[in-house]
This record gives C-alpha cells, sequence and structure tokens, in this order.
C-alpha cells in the first residue's frame, strides 16, 4: 500500500508526506463509511486509553469531539489527515461505539425556511 | 471529577447543531479563500483529500492517473449562529479536473456561489457549467480587482450566458460586509427557487 516508487512528497508547510496516512490506517486506504464533510462527529464518552486497535489518532478524535461535536472536515483539519484517512479511523471509532456521527439533510430534502431565515439574520448580525 | 464527568456528559446527550455548507467556487487566485476568511469565525481552515487508489473506483476520476498519489487542497471556515446552528463554507478546489472532489463537496450543499474576476472571465465557465449541469442553485459574484476593468452586471451576465432569474453582483471578497452580502443573496435567492416549487437534483446522482 505504500508508495516506494513515489518519494514522500511535503503537501505544504505544515502536513506530513503524504505516504504517512496509509500506515496509521494499517493499510486500509478505503473506509466504509461515505460521510458527507459536513457530517457531525461527537464523541459519546471520555477519551480512552491506547489499546489494541486504538491509536493516537483516535484518541485525538474523540477528545477533540468532546465539548462540541465537529464536522469530519474539521476533525481532518485539527488532526492534519487526509479525508480519506479520517473516514477510516471513523469507522474504528464507530465499531467501538466511541464516536456517534450524524449526517447533514440531504440536498434533496432541504431545511425549511426558518433554517434560512436564521442563516440570513444571523449573517445580517455578524 | 464527577464534576467533569457529568458536564461531559451533557454536552455530549446535547441535541446536535443542524451543519449546512455553501461552496464558494471560481477559477484560480479569484479569492475563494479570502471570501470564506473574510465571514468566517477562525483562519480558513484546510484538509486535503488524497486520490489514488481510494478514488479509482469512482467513474468521475478519468483524467487522474491511476497510480500516483494527488492531493487535492480544500480551505473550509465556520460561522456558528448560536449552538443549534452551523454553516459551513467550502472553497472548491482550484484544479476542475477533480470533479470526484466537487460532487463530494456539493453533495447536500444548499448552494454555491461562483466568484468571477472580470479579466479572466472564461476561469468561472467550468463552474458556472457544474452547477448548472447538477442543478445547484448560485449567484456570481464578481470580485472587484484593483485596476480591473469594470464590466457591466449585464455584460457579465451576457458573457457567462446566464440564466436571467441567476443573481450577478459585485462583491469585494476581502471585505466582510461585501462577503455577507454575497451569502445572503445566495441564501435569497435558493430560498426564491424554493417557493417557485424547483425542485433541486440531487448532486452526484
Ligand atoms: N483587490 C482585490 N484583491 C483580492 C480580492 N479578493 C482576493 N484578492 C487577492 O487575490 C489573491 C488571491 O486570493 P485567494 O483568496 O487566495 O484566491 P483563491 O481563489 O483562494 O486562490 P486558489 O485557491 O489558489 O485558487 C490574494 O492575494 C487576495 O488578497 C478582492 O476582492 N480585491
Ligand atoms: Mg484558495
Amino acid at each position: 500500500m505504500t508508495t516506494s516508487d513515489a518519494e514522500p512528497r511535503w503537501v505544504d508547510d505544515d502536513a506530513g508526506p503524504v505516504v504517512r496516512p496509509y500506515a496509521m490506517t494499517r493499510g486500509r486506504a478505503v473506509a466504509k463509511n461515505r460521510f458527507n464533510v459536513i457530517s457531525l462527529v461527537a464523541a459519546t464518552r471520555v477519551a480512552p486509553s491506547a489499546e489494541v486497535g486504538i491509536g493516537p489518532e483516535h484518541i485525538r478524535i474523540v477528545g477533540l469531539c468532546q465539548e462540541r461535536p465537529l464536522a469530519m472536515a474539521e476533525v481532518a483539519a485539527h488532526l492534519g489527515l487526509p479525508l480519506g484517512t479520517v473516514r477510516v479511523l471513523l469507522d474504528d471509532l464507530l465499531a467501538r461505539q466511541l464516536v456517534r456521527v450524524t449526517e447533514p439533510a440531504q440536498h434533496t430534502n432541504l431545511p425549511d425556511n426558518r433554517v434560512f431565515e436564521a442563516l440570513i439574520n444571523g449573517l445580517r448580525a455578524l | 471529577m464527577d464534576y467533569e464527568r457529568s458536564d461531559g456528559d451533557k454536552a455530549r446527550a446535547a441535541v446536535l447543531p443542524t451543519a449546512v455548507k455553501i461552496l464558494v467556487a471560481g477559477g484560480f487566485g479569484v479569492g475563494k479563500t479570502t471570501l470564506v476568511g473574510a465571514v468566517s469565525e477562525t483562519k480558513p481552515l484546510r484538509t486535503e483529500e488524497l486520490l489514488s487508489e481510494q478514488g479509482v473506483g469512482v467513474d468521475d476520476i478519468s483524467g487522474v492517473e491511476s497510480k500516483s498519489t494527488t492531493t487535492v487542497a480544500m480551505d473550509f471556515g465556520r460561522i456558528s449562529f448560536g449552538d443549534d446552528l452551523v454553516l459551513y463554507l467550502f472553497g472548491t478546489p482550484g484544479q476542475d479536473r477533480f470533479w470526484f472532489v466537487w460532487d463530494e463537496l456539493a453533495l447536500g450543499a444548499l448552494g454555491a456561489v461562483v466568484l468571477a474576476d472580470t479579466r479572466r472571465l472564461a476561469d468561472s465557465f467550468p463552474s458556472v457549467d457544474y452547477f448548472e449541469q447538477h442543478g445547484l442553485p448560485f449567484v456570481v459574484a464578481v470580485n472587484c480587482f484593483d485596476g480591473a476593468r469594470r464590466y457591466s452586471i449585464d455584460e457579465v451576465k451576457l458573457a457567462l450566458n446566464l440564466d436571467p432569474e441567476v443573481p450577478v453582483m459585485l462583491c469585494d471578497a476581502r471585505e466582510r460586509e461585501s462577503s455577507k452580502d454575497v451569502l445572503i443573496t445566495l441564501l435569497q435567492h435558493v430560498m426564491k427557487g424554493r417557493g417557485a416549487g424547483r425542485e433541486p437534483a440531487s448532486v452526484g446522482s
């Protein structure tokens, strides 16, 4: 799964080489879930300690989503990991019921007008 | 200890906020990240999607070499309205060949802002085409770069061959008030479309 022919490339100043995420997910590149980038991740309990199958990144996710739920993209940004890697880690956490992930309302059933009005009024008040 | 625990339990039991998102699209260097940063509560966050073997099963990825790993960066910001509503703004990746990522970002979006620079109007064609094809409501915001020739709104509408109902406005993505106006115009446009009973097609299908 690692790309021996590819140099580890630095994607930008604060991110690691792109080969590392595959090691973190123990070679699993494909997650079972297709969570939306704004799916909300919430911890269901306090962060666990390390155990088999639970690495530091798993623990960091549970810790991050303790106080308030974060969008999956926010989790990825805070951890400095690609979305695909975070998806795999979320699979692990869900299997252990350490987080809850809530998908947003889908496009076909847009939120009702009250949501739009709240957004418009909220933006005006910023 | 007990106090901490019950506090945490309360947070975890709380009702989740409603999360919605808006896309900010447009050509390279048109001001997408600037607009996201101008209205968001923190400086724009950044995440990446790696396109490699994981992307190959997805049909939209033609044009991306299947073997090498490509990184597609996305900037986004967050605006919370109280505890129960949060708006995320996602800048689409500049390279429009990454339709796979566009589909992922557009899925479930309320609508989109297409930023345009009148010096390079053609750079907005792919964004306009994409949102038209996917039935995602959008507005066009002409970012007023210094020294750029000012085109009239009608000239822009004509050049982009826009549906007459698509709002076109001028903006300065560096200004919070101006960027707020763009988002409010988009939300009003989306609401109006709903009122007319126009069912948006679901993106990605
Ligand atoms: N004069 C002027 N400059 C702007 C405006 N908006 C953005 N800029 C500048 O244009 C440059 C590019 O802006 P970005 O926000 O990085 O553009 P982008 O669309 O995110 O660029 P990519 O992600 O690389 O495609 C920056 O130097 C901004 O300061 C504007 O409304 N007026
Ligand atoms: Mg940018």
